[in-house]
């Protein structure tokens, strides 16, 4: 048993590793901000873009989501980021990191916020339009509000999913959180500072497991 | 371009045709529409004169409602001629959003936006469309919901009211508005019967301060009492029109008549 201890939550090992854990985890942070943020802001984008009809928009649009979809995003990522240098393009991990989030997440997010936006009654749309409102400021203040508002537990699902995936940005030899912890394993040949990340990664997404829980608890009593 | 209009002193005018003017509120001339294979609309006719209430008819399917939603572009007609308020609707040059502010539209399932209140329902294109502020917005809205005697309903939402309370939120947010003229898509047909009665009430009010309004509606009751003229609609075609004593008392076309009979069981 204390050997089991001494292996998996050495506390010796890990008061060692707490620096670079804590800084392994503000990257992690820092990249939860610029992924999620720049994922729904994509993800907006594309599902106002599916409310045209037109084929010039609609197949290309198809196209994108479906492709990025499918796209493993470990794999993604791992292109950007061996593939870039080869265009002259240096922009190092963080930005690559954040290029493949962008791809990957907005089309994830777009979905989402698409079925939001088909949710609502094309006749809410007719009576804004009836008053005056154009269609930009009709998806504005009409629909997107409720339609975000009816998606809601997906959304934070989903932005749950892109927390977690942020760790493949250790594969770049981004200093996230379990790259961070991996450096310490290597180098105090003990495991407890993975064992430290992963008990971190739980305390931080905990919270918003129990939220989404009431979302969709409270999603079903709607119905 | 919008021209500005003088409002002529609203005398309440309960019978009788109204007075016919040189340019009419609303002209349509000659409008088809077809949806695919469909030719919903097959050259229609309808001119509106101010302060006139028409009554439009007719079986489902014959076209009616399409015809109403051209008169806003809800539907743009394949062919024709839509005028309203001196504006061309097909125009390409013209100011969609800035046309239909100037015309209301009521809707058989109301449509109010579920997050706002009832005042917010109303205020929501007086503030974005209009550009008046909050507490501009609110007074007016206010006056509206008032005129439709829901008051003390400002703040509740749509769900907290009851459908003919809604429909009247809805006739609210777009008589404050302002329009020149309120086109109504059958706006009692989802309403439970004991609920109806509110709602024409407020319909009759509007009329008699001289609201130029076009109704498709199956409220014949109140098209007898309160149109000044109904147009018979059949296999998207108008095929009678006149006044309510001439087309429910001695229909001349026998598909009127057929129509009328049908209603009667």
């Amino acid at each position: 048993m204390d050997e089991f201890i001494a292996t998996f939550f050495n506390v010796e090992v890990i008061r060692a590793a707490s620096p670079i854990l804590l800084q392994g985890l503000w990257m992690t942070l820092l990249l939860v901000l610029v992924a999620v943020p720049l994922g729904i802001a994509g993800g907006v984008l594309l599902a106002v873009l599916s409310v045209f009809r037109h084929p010039a928009v609609r197949w290309p649009l198809i196209a994108w989501v479906d492709f990025f979809r499918a796209f493993p995003p470990l794999v993604l990522l791992v292109f950007i980021y061996a593939g870039l240098p080869f265009a002259g393009i240096e922009i190092g991990a963080f930005g690559c990191v954040a290029i493949g989030f962008f791809l990957n997440t907005s089309s994830y997010y777009g979905e989402i916020l698409r079925a939001g936006i088909e949710s609502i009654p094309r006749g809410q749309v007719e009576a804004a339009r009836s008053t005056g409102l154009s269609a930009a400021q009709t998806m504005t203040w009409v629909v997107l509000p409720q339609a975000v508002r009816n998606v809601l537990p997906d959304l934070v699902s989903n932005t749950l999913e892109v927390v977690k995936l942020t760790s493949i940005a250790s594969v770049v030899a981004l200093p996230e959180l379990l790259f961070q912890a991996r450096q310490a394993q290597s180098v105090t040949y003990n495991p407890s500072p993975i064992v430290a990340a992963a008990i971190i990664y739980f305390l931080l997404l905990w919270p918003f497991v129990r939220l989404l829980s009431r979302l969709e608890h409270k999603a079903v009593a709607r119905r | 371009m919008i021209r500005r209009r003088t409002r002529v002193a609203a005398e309440p005018v309960m019978t009788g045709p109204a007075p016919i003017v040189a340019a009419p509120i609303v002209a349509a001339s000659g409008i088809h529409k077809h949806f695919g294979a469909l030719h919903v609309l097959k050259g229609v006719d309808l001119a509106v004169a101010e302060r006139e209430l028409v009554f439009v008819i007719g079986p489902s399917g014959s076209g009616k409602s399409t015809l109403l939603r051209c008169c806003n572009r809800l539907e743009t007609p394949s062919s024709g001629r839509i005028i309203v308020d001196g504006i061309d609707l097909l125009d390409r040059h013209t100011d969609i959003n800035a046309v239909r502010r100037r015309i209301g539209m009521v809707f058989q399932q109301f449509n109010l936006y579920p997050h706002m209140t009832a005042r917010g329902n109303v205020t929501l294109a007086l503030r974005k469309v209009l550009g008046k502020g909050r507490a501009e917005a609110d007074e007016i809205a206010d006056a509206a919901l008032a005129r439709v005697g829901l008051a003390e309903k400002a703040n509740a939402y749509p769900l907290e009211l009851s459908g003919g309370q809604q429909q009247r939120v809805a006739i609210a947010r777009a008589i404050a508005l302002e329009p020149r003229v309120m086109l109504f898509d059958e706006p009692t047909s989802a309403l439970d019967p004991e609920l109806v009665g509110g709602v024409l009430a407020v319909m009759r009010s509007l009329r008699e301060a001289g609201m130029t309004m076009v109704v498709v509606s199956h409220e014949m009751g109140f098209a007898r009492a309160a149109a000044d003229r109904v147009v018979f609609m059949d296999h998207g075609l108008v095929v009678e029109e006149g006044p309510p004593a001439q087309i429910f008392g001695a229909p001349e076309q026998e598909r009127t008549r057929a129509f009328l009979r049908q209603l009667d069981h």
